[in-house]
């Protein structure tokens, strides 16, 4: 049989997609169920000084209407931090308590305050039209660059700061400086991002009258973590009586990591008024509430020879929590932000330091690549203008400062395992035929046109473990994943996995895995992902974690499944366990013919008997049934890294930026699937493109969202996008069985530097913020013109 | 939504007299059904023409194109007889929304809506359309009154709208890059009897370019267009789009149009 591993396997999950019978959470409906409608404040800050409900409750259809109050006095505990980070000073990080309904404050417009539960859903729209909340409006801290200068929003958090965190040596980094030949200084905007799902979030809640058991269908990206954190810190029930469900989910890119206000007020409220509940979000609830993604201001700066060698970096950044600290918010612009900030390159010192601040937004919280692209943009922005005021090719300084020898020391955290940059760098030049550049260019001026070119090189850590690092780096959890394989009597096999996907397609890379593993053909294998009461427990999906983690548990019990194989068909072939060799979904002893299939040694070790003899196919001290699990934890993140290279073409009268090439080279280490890999890039890229050309979160003065609908927030189109030409390179992993990397977030990392390299390239150089919006490159042009007819 | 009375007219007689000034004709509902989900719009009554075939079609003469009120998008940009007579329409038609749109809006709707963003408005403008109505005939440049305001009493109904068949013409668009409605819309076009230049998007309602018209109508190029101001005063400003670059645009898109035609 030929190893599905590497191969093009058809995603098993399209089917079901693109025939409308993929079932999400909206689809799930119970009998005698309620809707319910959040009542959210209009104002971004202000204290409630009364919640009115008495008229709403005399509405048609009403069931109940629950407030800040009701969930004070079932003393339900609120939305916390998944991470803990400590200051420069050794202080720990400042959180404000997030309760699911606010009771006393508001602090972002969305903020729910009560919710109305009714017969249906326009009645329920109704009601909530009647409730009367009485507010005190306060000046609301929507300024990123005023909130340290601003009142409190907080009480007892001084300046809105929740940490000054600090990750490198200031001292070395000073003495890096002195011996520069110069130094390159560079002010950013990472801009604010809506991560735009294209499912809404939504729940719906059962409660068991008779088990006293709550079921919770949820878009998560991780079940059995909105589990635990409704459990232990919400106090909605034990673990026990509560399922969460994550069924079909239709795209999360962070957004869906975290557990929401809803599902925690939905489920307590399912069990207190013994109905179920049901919740869809509308899009502009999902545009105010869903978390948000950057928002750093970054000042930056790299010291270097005058033949390009690197010496040193600094940044000093603030970046946005938005209203409150959620799980992944605090460590977002930290340890998945600091270290990757050095970019690829051998840098001799460096340091990163973060002041995270409170505003009255939406909270800000893991965007697809999370850290990273911030990271990324920083040192990649720098590096090319390091090689403009140098007078360098911008390829040329690169590979001056790659590493050659793996494993490499990163600057600041990271140990990596593998990787070949030049090769990478190499191969996306010739690729994109950088060459040709200048041929390509003069031919647009020919047309009136401007063009630039952009590269970028980065690597990422994601596959997010191990857990005592990430516990160590302050994780409340542990970041492993369990895998769960059980064969049937009759030869199939069901994977159960703690990840979840919601696009990644896990029921087909982890089944070409399982099918590798067992030899058993893939049409037998069902993965199972998203139930709480269906497998092990999980750590869930984000950080390009799921093969990395999630596949090597899969890998793992698969092994333990062949090793009690392996005894059992010994047994059967009455050999010894040493002389069976395992390869193709056969059992076969050493110099000889006899065998057993996989299927026949699980169909045995399930009826572990013959008729009139006592005898068992078991060897002594294995117990029936062939089912095995694994918890794996791997030594190290995952490294993957690449290279790419674009080219824009700028129409200097509208401003206008087409993408004209695309070239991305990575090297995700071993590939599963390619089909399902070139399909996280396209996705990525076109996000880190978004954020370059097109998307932009604004908040005005007051605190309001003024891209809360897609007529004002823009989305990347698949017509703003270029034939990408793909390549990759392959260095394995050398801290998994697999040699596998994470791809899940390359794309979104590397974009946005990439086509802004390109841009400023084609601008000769001067500098644009994000996103660079056709009035913004209109105006640069202008100024171009203006000085270029000075200096002629 | 709140609840309302759903009529379907059979005939335009009908539907005039079940309107009032709590009621909304109802053809492609592009505009009108979304306002009601949102709870910016809400009537007594909401009377369905799409029914009244007398409404929709298209017809083409030597001189005139004749579309009807119910005709939707994508029938215009699929015309072959339009096209002939003037592809700019069908180019304009076609670049309307998106498949959902243009299968369901229709060409009355988006003029008696007078979305300061819309396109045809800005061809009712170039192309000296002159608007049917079940009692009158207006003329385009008296029809669009303001923003999202047009001469149209409530009881009033657009049958058609007849176009005049330039000898070239062209409509070019700066789209919304979230939207794709125009942050600035120029269609130019020369008749025997002169010259039109219908602007869209970048004031409160469509407009005819009189600056540009005179140039044009002196040296029909794009070289012409080189030395006119825009002033950017009166232009419509936004987080997309400011004044200063819509007063730009208008005239970076009027260069293009008279390029194309």
């Amino acid at each position: 049989m030929a190893s599905l591993v590497g191969s093009r396997v058809e995603r098993k999950e399209d089917k079901r997609f693109l025939t409308g019978k993929g079932r999400y959470t909206s689809d799930i409906n119970i009998a005698n169920q309620t809707y319910a409608i959040f009542i959210r404040s209009p104002h971004a800050r202000a204290k409630i000084k009364k919640v009115d409900t008495s008229k709403a409750l005399k509405s048609s259809g009403v069931v109940d209407i629950l407030t800040g109050e009701h969930i004070a006095q079932d003393k339900i505990g609120g939305l916390i931090a998944g991470w803990a980070i400590r200051s420069e000073d050794g202080s720990e990080m400042k959180c404000p308590a997030n309760p699911p309904l606010a009771k006393d404050s508001v602090n972002f417009v969305g903020d729910p305050v009560a919710v109305v539960f009714a017969e249906t859903l326009d009645e329920a729209k109704a009601a909530a039209e009647l409730v009367k909340v009485d507010y005190k409006v306060l000046k609301a801290v929507s300024n990123l660059v005023e909130a340290m200068d601003s009142e409190a929003i907080h009480d007892g958090i001084d300046k809105n700061l929740c940490y000054d965190w600090l990750l490198g040596d200031r001292q070395k980094v000073k003495e890096a400086f002195e011996k520069a030949d110069r130094i390159i200084k560079l002010d950013i905007t990472n801009n604010r991002l809506i991560p735009n799902a294209m499912e809404p979030r939504a729940c719906v809640i059962d409660y068991n009258t008779a088990s006293e058991e709550i079921t919770c269908y949820t878009t998560s990206q991780n079940p059995h973590l909105s589990r635990l954190i409704m459990s232990a810190f919400g106090g909605v029930a034990p673990e026990n009586k509560l399922r969460v469900v994550a069924p079909d989910v239709g795209g999360g890119f962070g957004s869906k990591i975290n557990l929401y206000n809803e599902e925690i007020v939905c489920s307590w409220a399912s069990k207190k008024i013994e109905r179920p509940i049901k919740w869809v979000a509308e899009r502009t609830e999902s545009f105010l509430t869903d978390t948000h993604g950057r928002d750093h201001i970054t000042h930056a700066e790299l010291a270097v020879t005058n033949d390009g060698k690197f010496l040193g970096f600094k940044n000093e950044t603030i970046a946005n929590l938005g209203a409150y600290a959620r799980v992944f918010g605090t460590v977002t612009p930290t340890y998945l932000f600091g270290p990757c900030a050095t970019g690829v390159y051998i840098m001799p010192a460096a340091y990163s330091n973060v002041k995270a601040v409170y505003t009255n937004t939406a909270p800000v919280d893991a965007y697809r690549g999370a850290g990273r692209p911030e990271a990324t943009y920083t040192i990649e922005r720098i590096v090319d203008k390091a090689a403009m005021e140098l007078g360098m090719d911008p390829i040329e300084i690169r590979m001056k400062n790659f590493p050659t020898e793996f494993p490499f020391k990163q600057t600041l955290v990271h140990q990596i395992d593998s990787g070949d940059y030049v090769a990478g760098l190499n191969k996306a030049k010739e690729m994109a035929d950088y060459d040709g550049f200048a041929a390509r260019k003069k031919e647009s001026e020919s047309k009136g046109k401007l063009r630039g070119i952009g590269v970028t090189s980065y690597f990422e850590a994601c596959g997010i473990a191990p857990s005592p690092v990430v516990m160590m780096l302050g994780c409340g959890v542990g970041l492993w994943e369990s895998a769960e394989v059980r064969f049937n009597p009759t030869g199939q096999v069901t994977v159960y996995t703690g990840s979840h996907s919601h696009g990644q397609s896990h029921q087909t890379t982890f089944a070409q895995i399982a099918a590798d593993e067992l030899g058993v053909p893939i049409e037998n294998i069902d993965v199972v992902h998203g139930d709480t009461d269906k497998g092990t427990f999980g750590m869930g999906t984000y950080g390009s974690r799921s093969l990395t983690v999630g596949g090597i548990a899969i890998v793992n019990a698969c092994k333990k499944i062949v090793n009690k194989g392996k005894r059992i068909a010994a047994k059967m072939l009455e050999a010894s366990p040493d002389e069976v060799d395992f390869k193709n979904g056969e059992f076969v002893v050493a110099k000889s013919n006899k065998k057993k299939t996989i299927g026949e040694v699980a169909f045995a070790s399930y009826l572990p008997g013959v008729r009139d003899e006592v005898k068992s196919p078991l060897p002594e001290g294995d117990e029936p049934g062939l089912i095995e699990s694994s918890f794996f934890d791997p030594a190290n993140f995952s490294f993957p890294a690449g290279s790419h290279i674009c080219e824009v073409e700028i129409d200097p009268e509208t401003g206008h930026v087409k993408l004209d090439k695309y070239t991305a080279v990575d090297d995700f280490g071993t590939i599963v699937n390619p089909l399902i890999v070139e399909g996280q890039v396209h996705g990525g890229l076109a996000q880190g493109i978004g954020q370059a050309l097109y998307e932009n979160a604004q908040y005005d003065d007051s605190g309001q969202l003024i891209t809360a609908s897609y007529m004002d927030y823009t989305m990347p189109r698949a017509d703003d996008l270029p034939d990408f030409n793909l390549g990759f390179t392959c260095t394995k992993a050398t801290t998994n069985p697999l040699g596998v990397k994470g791809c899940g977030e390359a794309g979104t990392i590397a974009a946005t530097p990439t086509v802004m390299n390109a841009v400023i390239n084609a601008l000769d150089g001067k500098e644009i913020s994000l996103p660079a919006t056709a009035e913004k490159v209109w105006k640069a042009c202008k100024e171009m013109k203006k000085s270029n007819a000075k200096a002629a | 939504m709140k609840t309302f009375n759903y009529h379907s007219a059979k005939d335009v007689k009908e539907a005039s007299k079940l309107a009032s000034s709590n009621s909304a004709f109802l053809a492609g509902g592009m505009t009108t059904i979304p306002s009601m989900k949102l709870g910016l719009a809400s009537y007594k009554d909401i009377i369905d023409i799409k029914r009244i075939k007398k409404l929709s079609g298209i017809k083409v003469s030597g001189k005139t194109v004749t579309i009807g009120a119910t005709t939707k998008h994508s029938e215009v940009a699929s015309s072959k007889d339009i096209k002939k007579a003037i592809p700019s329409l069908t180019a304009l038609a076609e670049g309307i929304g998106d498949p959902q749109v243009r299968n369901r809006g229709t060409i009355g709707g988006s003029i008696a809506n007078n979305d300061p963003a819309a396109d045809y408005p800005a061809a009712c403008i170039a192309l000296d359309a002159t608007i049917h109505t079940n009692n009158r005939s207006i003329d385009a440049e008296k029809f669009f009154r303001g923003m999202f305001e047009t001469c149209l009493k409530s009881t009033e109904i657009i049958e058609s709208i007849e176009f005049s068949i330039p000898q070239k013409s062209s409509y070019q668009k700066l789209p919304n890059p979230a939207s794709r409605y125009a942050i600035v819309g120029v269609y130019v076009a020369q008749h025997k009897t002169g010259i039109n230049v219908g602007v869209t998007g970048a004031k409160s309602s469509v407009y005819n370019e009189k600056d540009l018209v005179a140039a044009l109508t002196k040296n029909f190029s794009s070289s012409a267009i080189d030395n006119v101001k825009i002033s950017s005063s009166g232009m419509n400003s936004d987080i997309h789009a400011s004044a200063e670059y819509r007063a730009n645009m208008v005239k970076a898109f009027a260069k293009k149009a008279v390029d194309a035609c």
